[in-house]
């Protein structure tokens, strides 16, 4: 479905592409990592035909930059860093429902689904509103219509826990359709949502590789957790994962999403000397009490 | 065209509820009111005899402003818009390049030019209200004048936009344009003139490709057409061309000079970088 061949970009001096070739097919969810100044960023540019570059990069066969109108119609993108715009959101979606052939109260549903308060905001500045408020908004915009290809730069960073799962319920929709590139830093950010990883250093291709792809997008893990001792940072950072102690911080009970069960490995594996007990599930049910 | 209208409704809105546009706006409503209160308490002792005074007085301000004002704003806004990353995400969704960027000329069109239309406007229906006589004539070749002058600088504003990749280069570049065109205006072309023997077709060239110096002989020439008040080069221009021609070439100059800038920038922004 979409082809990069050798495609290469430089700024100025700076080679920021370096001769990338690349193949993704229907049905790749690909998480494309690497550490600042890889090339994530200028790669997706490409992809959207904002840059020019050497090299050729085809959606079907067809070229992003000459028949923009074409293949820009089936993309959804939401950047890292949301756009300052002075508009406001009512206008925004209007805009962009009218340019997409699209129906607003589509883009308008998805960001309800994701906690956003619609009539609330639809006349504040979308610059003006919070973080979390702002990637809700642009992830309405990107998966209220109808698109063959997601792009999302960072796309859940700004998200609370239920708007991530509601996030991840709405890609799991979308899984057989067409393919998704999301781009991270991390790799545990972005790892359940994906099939494929591919890595990114100083403007070249460094890693491949195909994942397993068994997690259930819209699943979620009851977690049962026993402390040795209260601690208070690690109170603090279960709580911003929405997990509840009826003791005082030795018990929590939470719910972890199913493509967030490696981040929060990643999180626990920082306290593992004040973990007692852990016990995770897959579905809501209670669960009996860890030993 | 859907999406050209689009885009020039969006860049309406957005200059709507920018704060220079209030200013803009409030600049040019406020010319009209005092030349109003000033012109006909200076005319009762003159003795008033119609708002040609009043038009050519409000139109000879306007080549001071207008220009500046239309210049400062485009390249803020266009070159501002790149480097806040507002292109990043706009011109990824499905809107041509065209529509987008000949959308956003077109919106900011109306709106530079509507203020200036609409403060003469109601100078003209006040003066039809007052009985104190219309010269319509006058009104419309002026209201021609500034679409056409606005239509110039809007150009030039858009071409330097695109060619500057930050708003302060732009800001810049736009000041300087205009400081240069304000200098080659009549005085300063008679003076290059005689200090430096310029032939005087070359000191005729200068001053016929000069938006504001057509504007300017053009916007007295219906009212005042002397050598004292048109200034050297531009008696000449009028001398030769006749006051028709004259006339004809600056409507059609400024616009033709806007729209190929504005080209010259749309084929800049279309083979370059978006964001």
């Amino acid at each position: 479905m979409i082809t990069f061949t050798d495609v290469a970009k430089t700024f100025r001096r700076a080679r920021v592409l370096d001769g990338v070739t690349l193949t993704l097919d229907h049905g790749d969810r690909v998480a494309l990592v690497g550490s600042n100044g890889a090339g994530k960023t200028t790669l997706i540019r490409c992809l959207l035909g904002e840059y020019v570059h050497d090299g050729r990069v085809r959606i079907d066969g067809r070229d992003p930059r000459a028949e923009r109108t074409t293949v820009l119609g089936r993309v959804g993108f939401v950047p890292q860093i949301p756009p300052p715009l002075k508009m406001p959101v009512g206008e925004l979606v209007s805009f962009a429902a009218g340019v997409c052939r699209s129906d607003p109260a589509r883009m308008v549903g998805v960001m309800e689904e994701l906690g956003l308060d619609y009539r609330a905001i639809r006349r504040l500045p979308f610059v003006k509103l919070s973080g979390g408020m702002k990637q809700k908004a642009l992830i309405g915009v990107a998966l209220g219509r109808d698109t063959d290809l997601l792009i999302m730069d960072e796309p859940a960073a700004n998200l609370d826990p239920e708007a991530r799962h509601i996030f991840f319920r709405l890609l799991g929709s979308r899984v057989h359709r067409g393919v998704m590139l999301i781009t991270s830093h991390r790799l545990d950010e972005v790892a359940a949502l994906v099939n494929r990883v591919i890595e990114m250093d100083t403007g070249k291709v460094v890693l491949d590789d195909r994942v397993a792809d068994d997690v259930d997008m819209a699943s979620r893990m009851r977690c049962r957790l026993r402390l040795i001792r209260p601690e208070e940072a690690f109170a603090r950072t279960l709580g911003e994962w929405r997990f509840t102690t009826p003791d005082h911080g030795t018990t929590w009970h939470g719910l972890v999403n199913g493509p967030d069960r490696l981040r929060f490995m990643c999180m626990l594996s920082r306290y593992t000397g004040l973990i007692g007990g852990l016990e995770m599930a897959e579905g809501t049910e209670e669960m009996a009490d860890v030993r | 065209m859907r999406a050209l209208i689009q885009s020039a409704r969006l860049d309406i809105a957005e200059s709507l509820r920018a704060r220079w546009f209030l200013f803009y706006s409030l600049v040019f409503g406020s010319i009209v009111v005092l030349l109003f209160v000033f012109g006909l308490t200076e005319s009762r002792i003159l003795g008033f005899t119609g708002l040609s005074r009043l038009l050519v007085t409000y139109i000879q301000l306007c080549v001071a402003i207008l220009p500046i004002f239309v210049l400062i704003t485009t390249v803020r806004s266009v070159a501002g818009d790149r480097e806040a990353g507002v292109f990043e995400y706009m011109l990824a969704l499905p809107v041509g390049l065209g529509a987008w960027y000949w959308g956003k000329m077109i919106g900011r069109f109306i709106v530079v030019f509507l203020p200036v239309f609409l403060a003469m406007a109601a100078a003209a229906a006040w003066g039809e209200y007052s009985a104190i006589g219309v010269p319509w004539d006058l009104f419309l070749v002026y209201t021609a004048l500034l679409v056409s002058l606005a239509w110039a600088f809007l150009g030039l504003g858009m071409l330097i936009s695109t060619l500057a990749r930050s708003p302060d280069v732009a800001q810049t570049g736009a000041f300087l344009i205009w400081l240069v065109l304000l200098l080659f205006l009549d005085l300063v072309l008679l003076g290059v003139m005689v200090r430096e023997q310029l032939p005087l077709e070359a000191v005729v060239a200068i001053a016929v490709a000069n938006p504001l110096q057509s504007f300017r002989t053009a916007a007295i020439l219906l009212f005042d057409p002397q050598m004292i008040v048109l200034g050297p080069a531009a008696y000449v221009i009028l001398d030769t061309l006749g006051r028709d021609l004259y006339l004809v070439l600056a409507l059609a100059w400024p616009v033709v000079l806007g729209t190929a800038c504005a080209a010259l920038g749309y084929r800049q922004f279309r083979r370059g970088d978006l964001p």
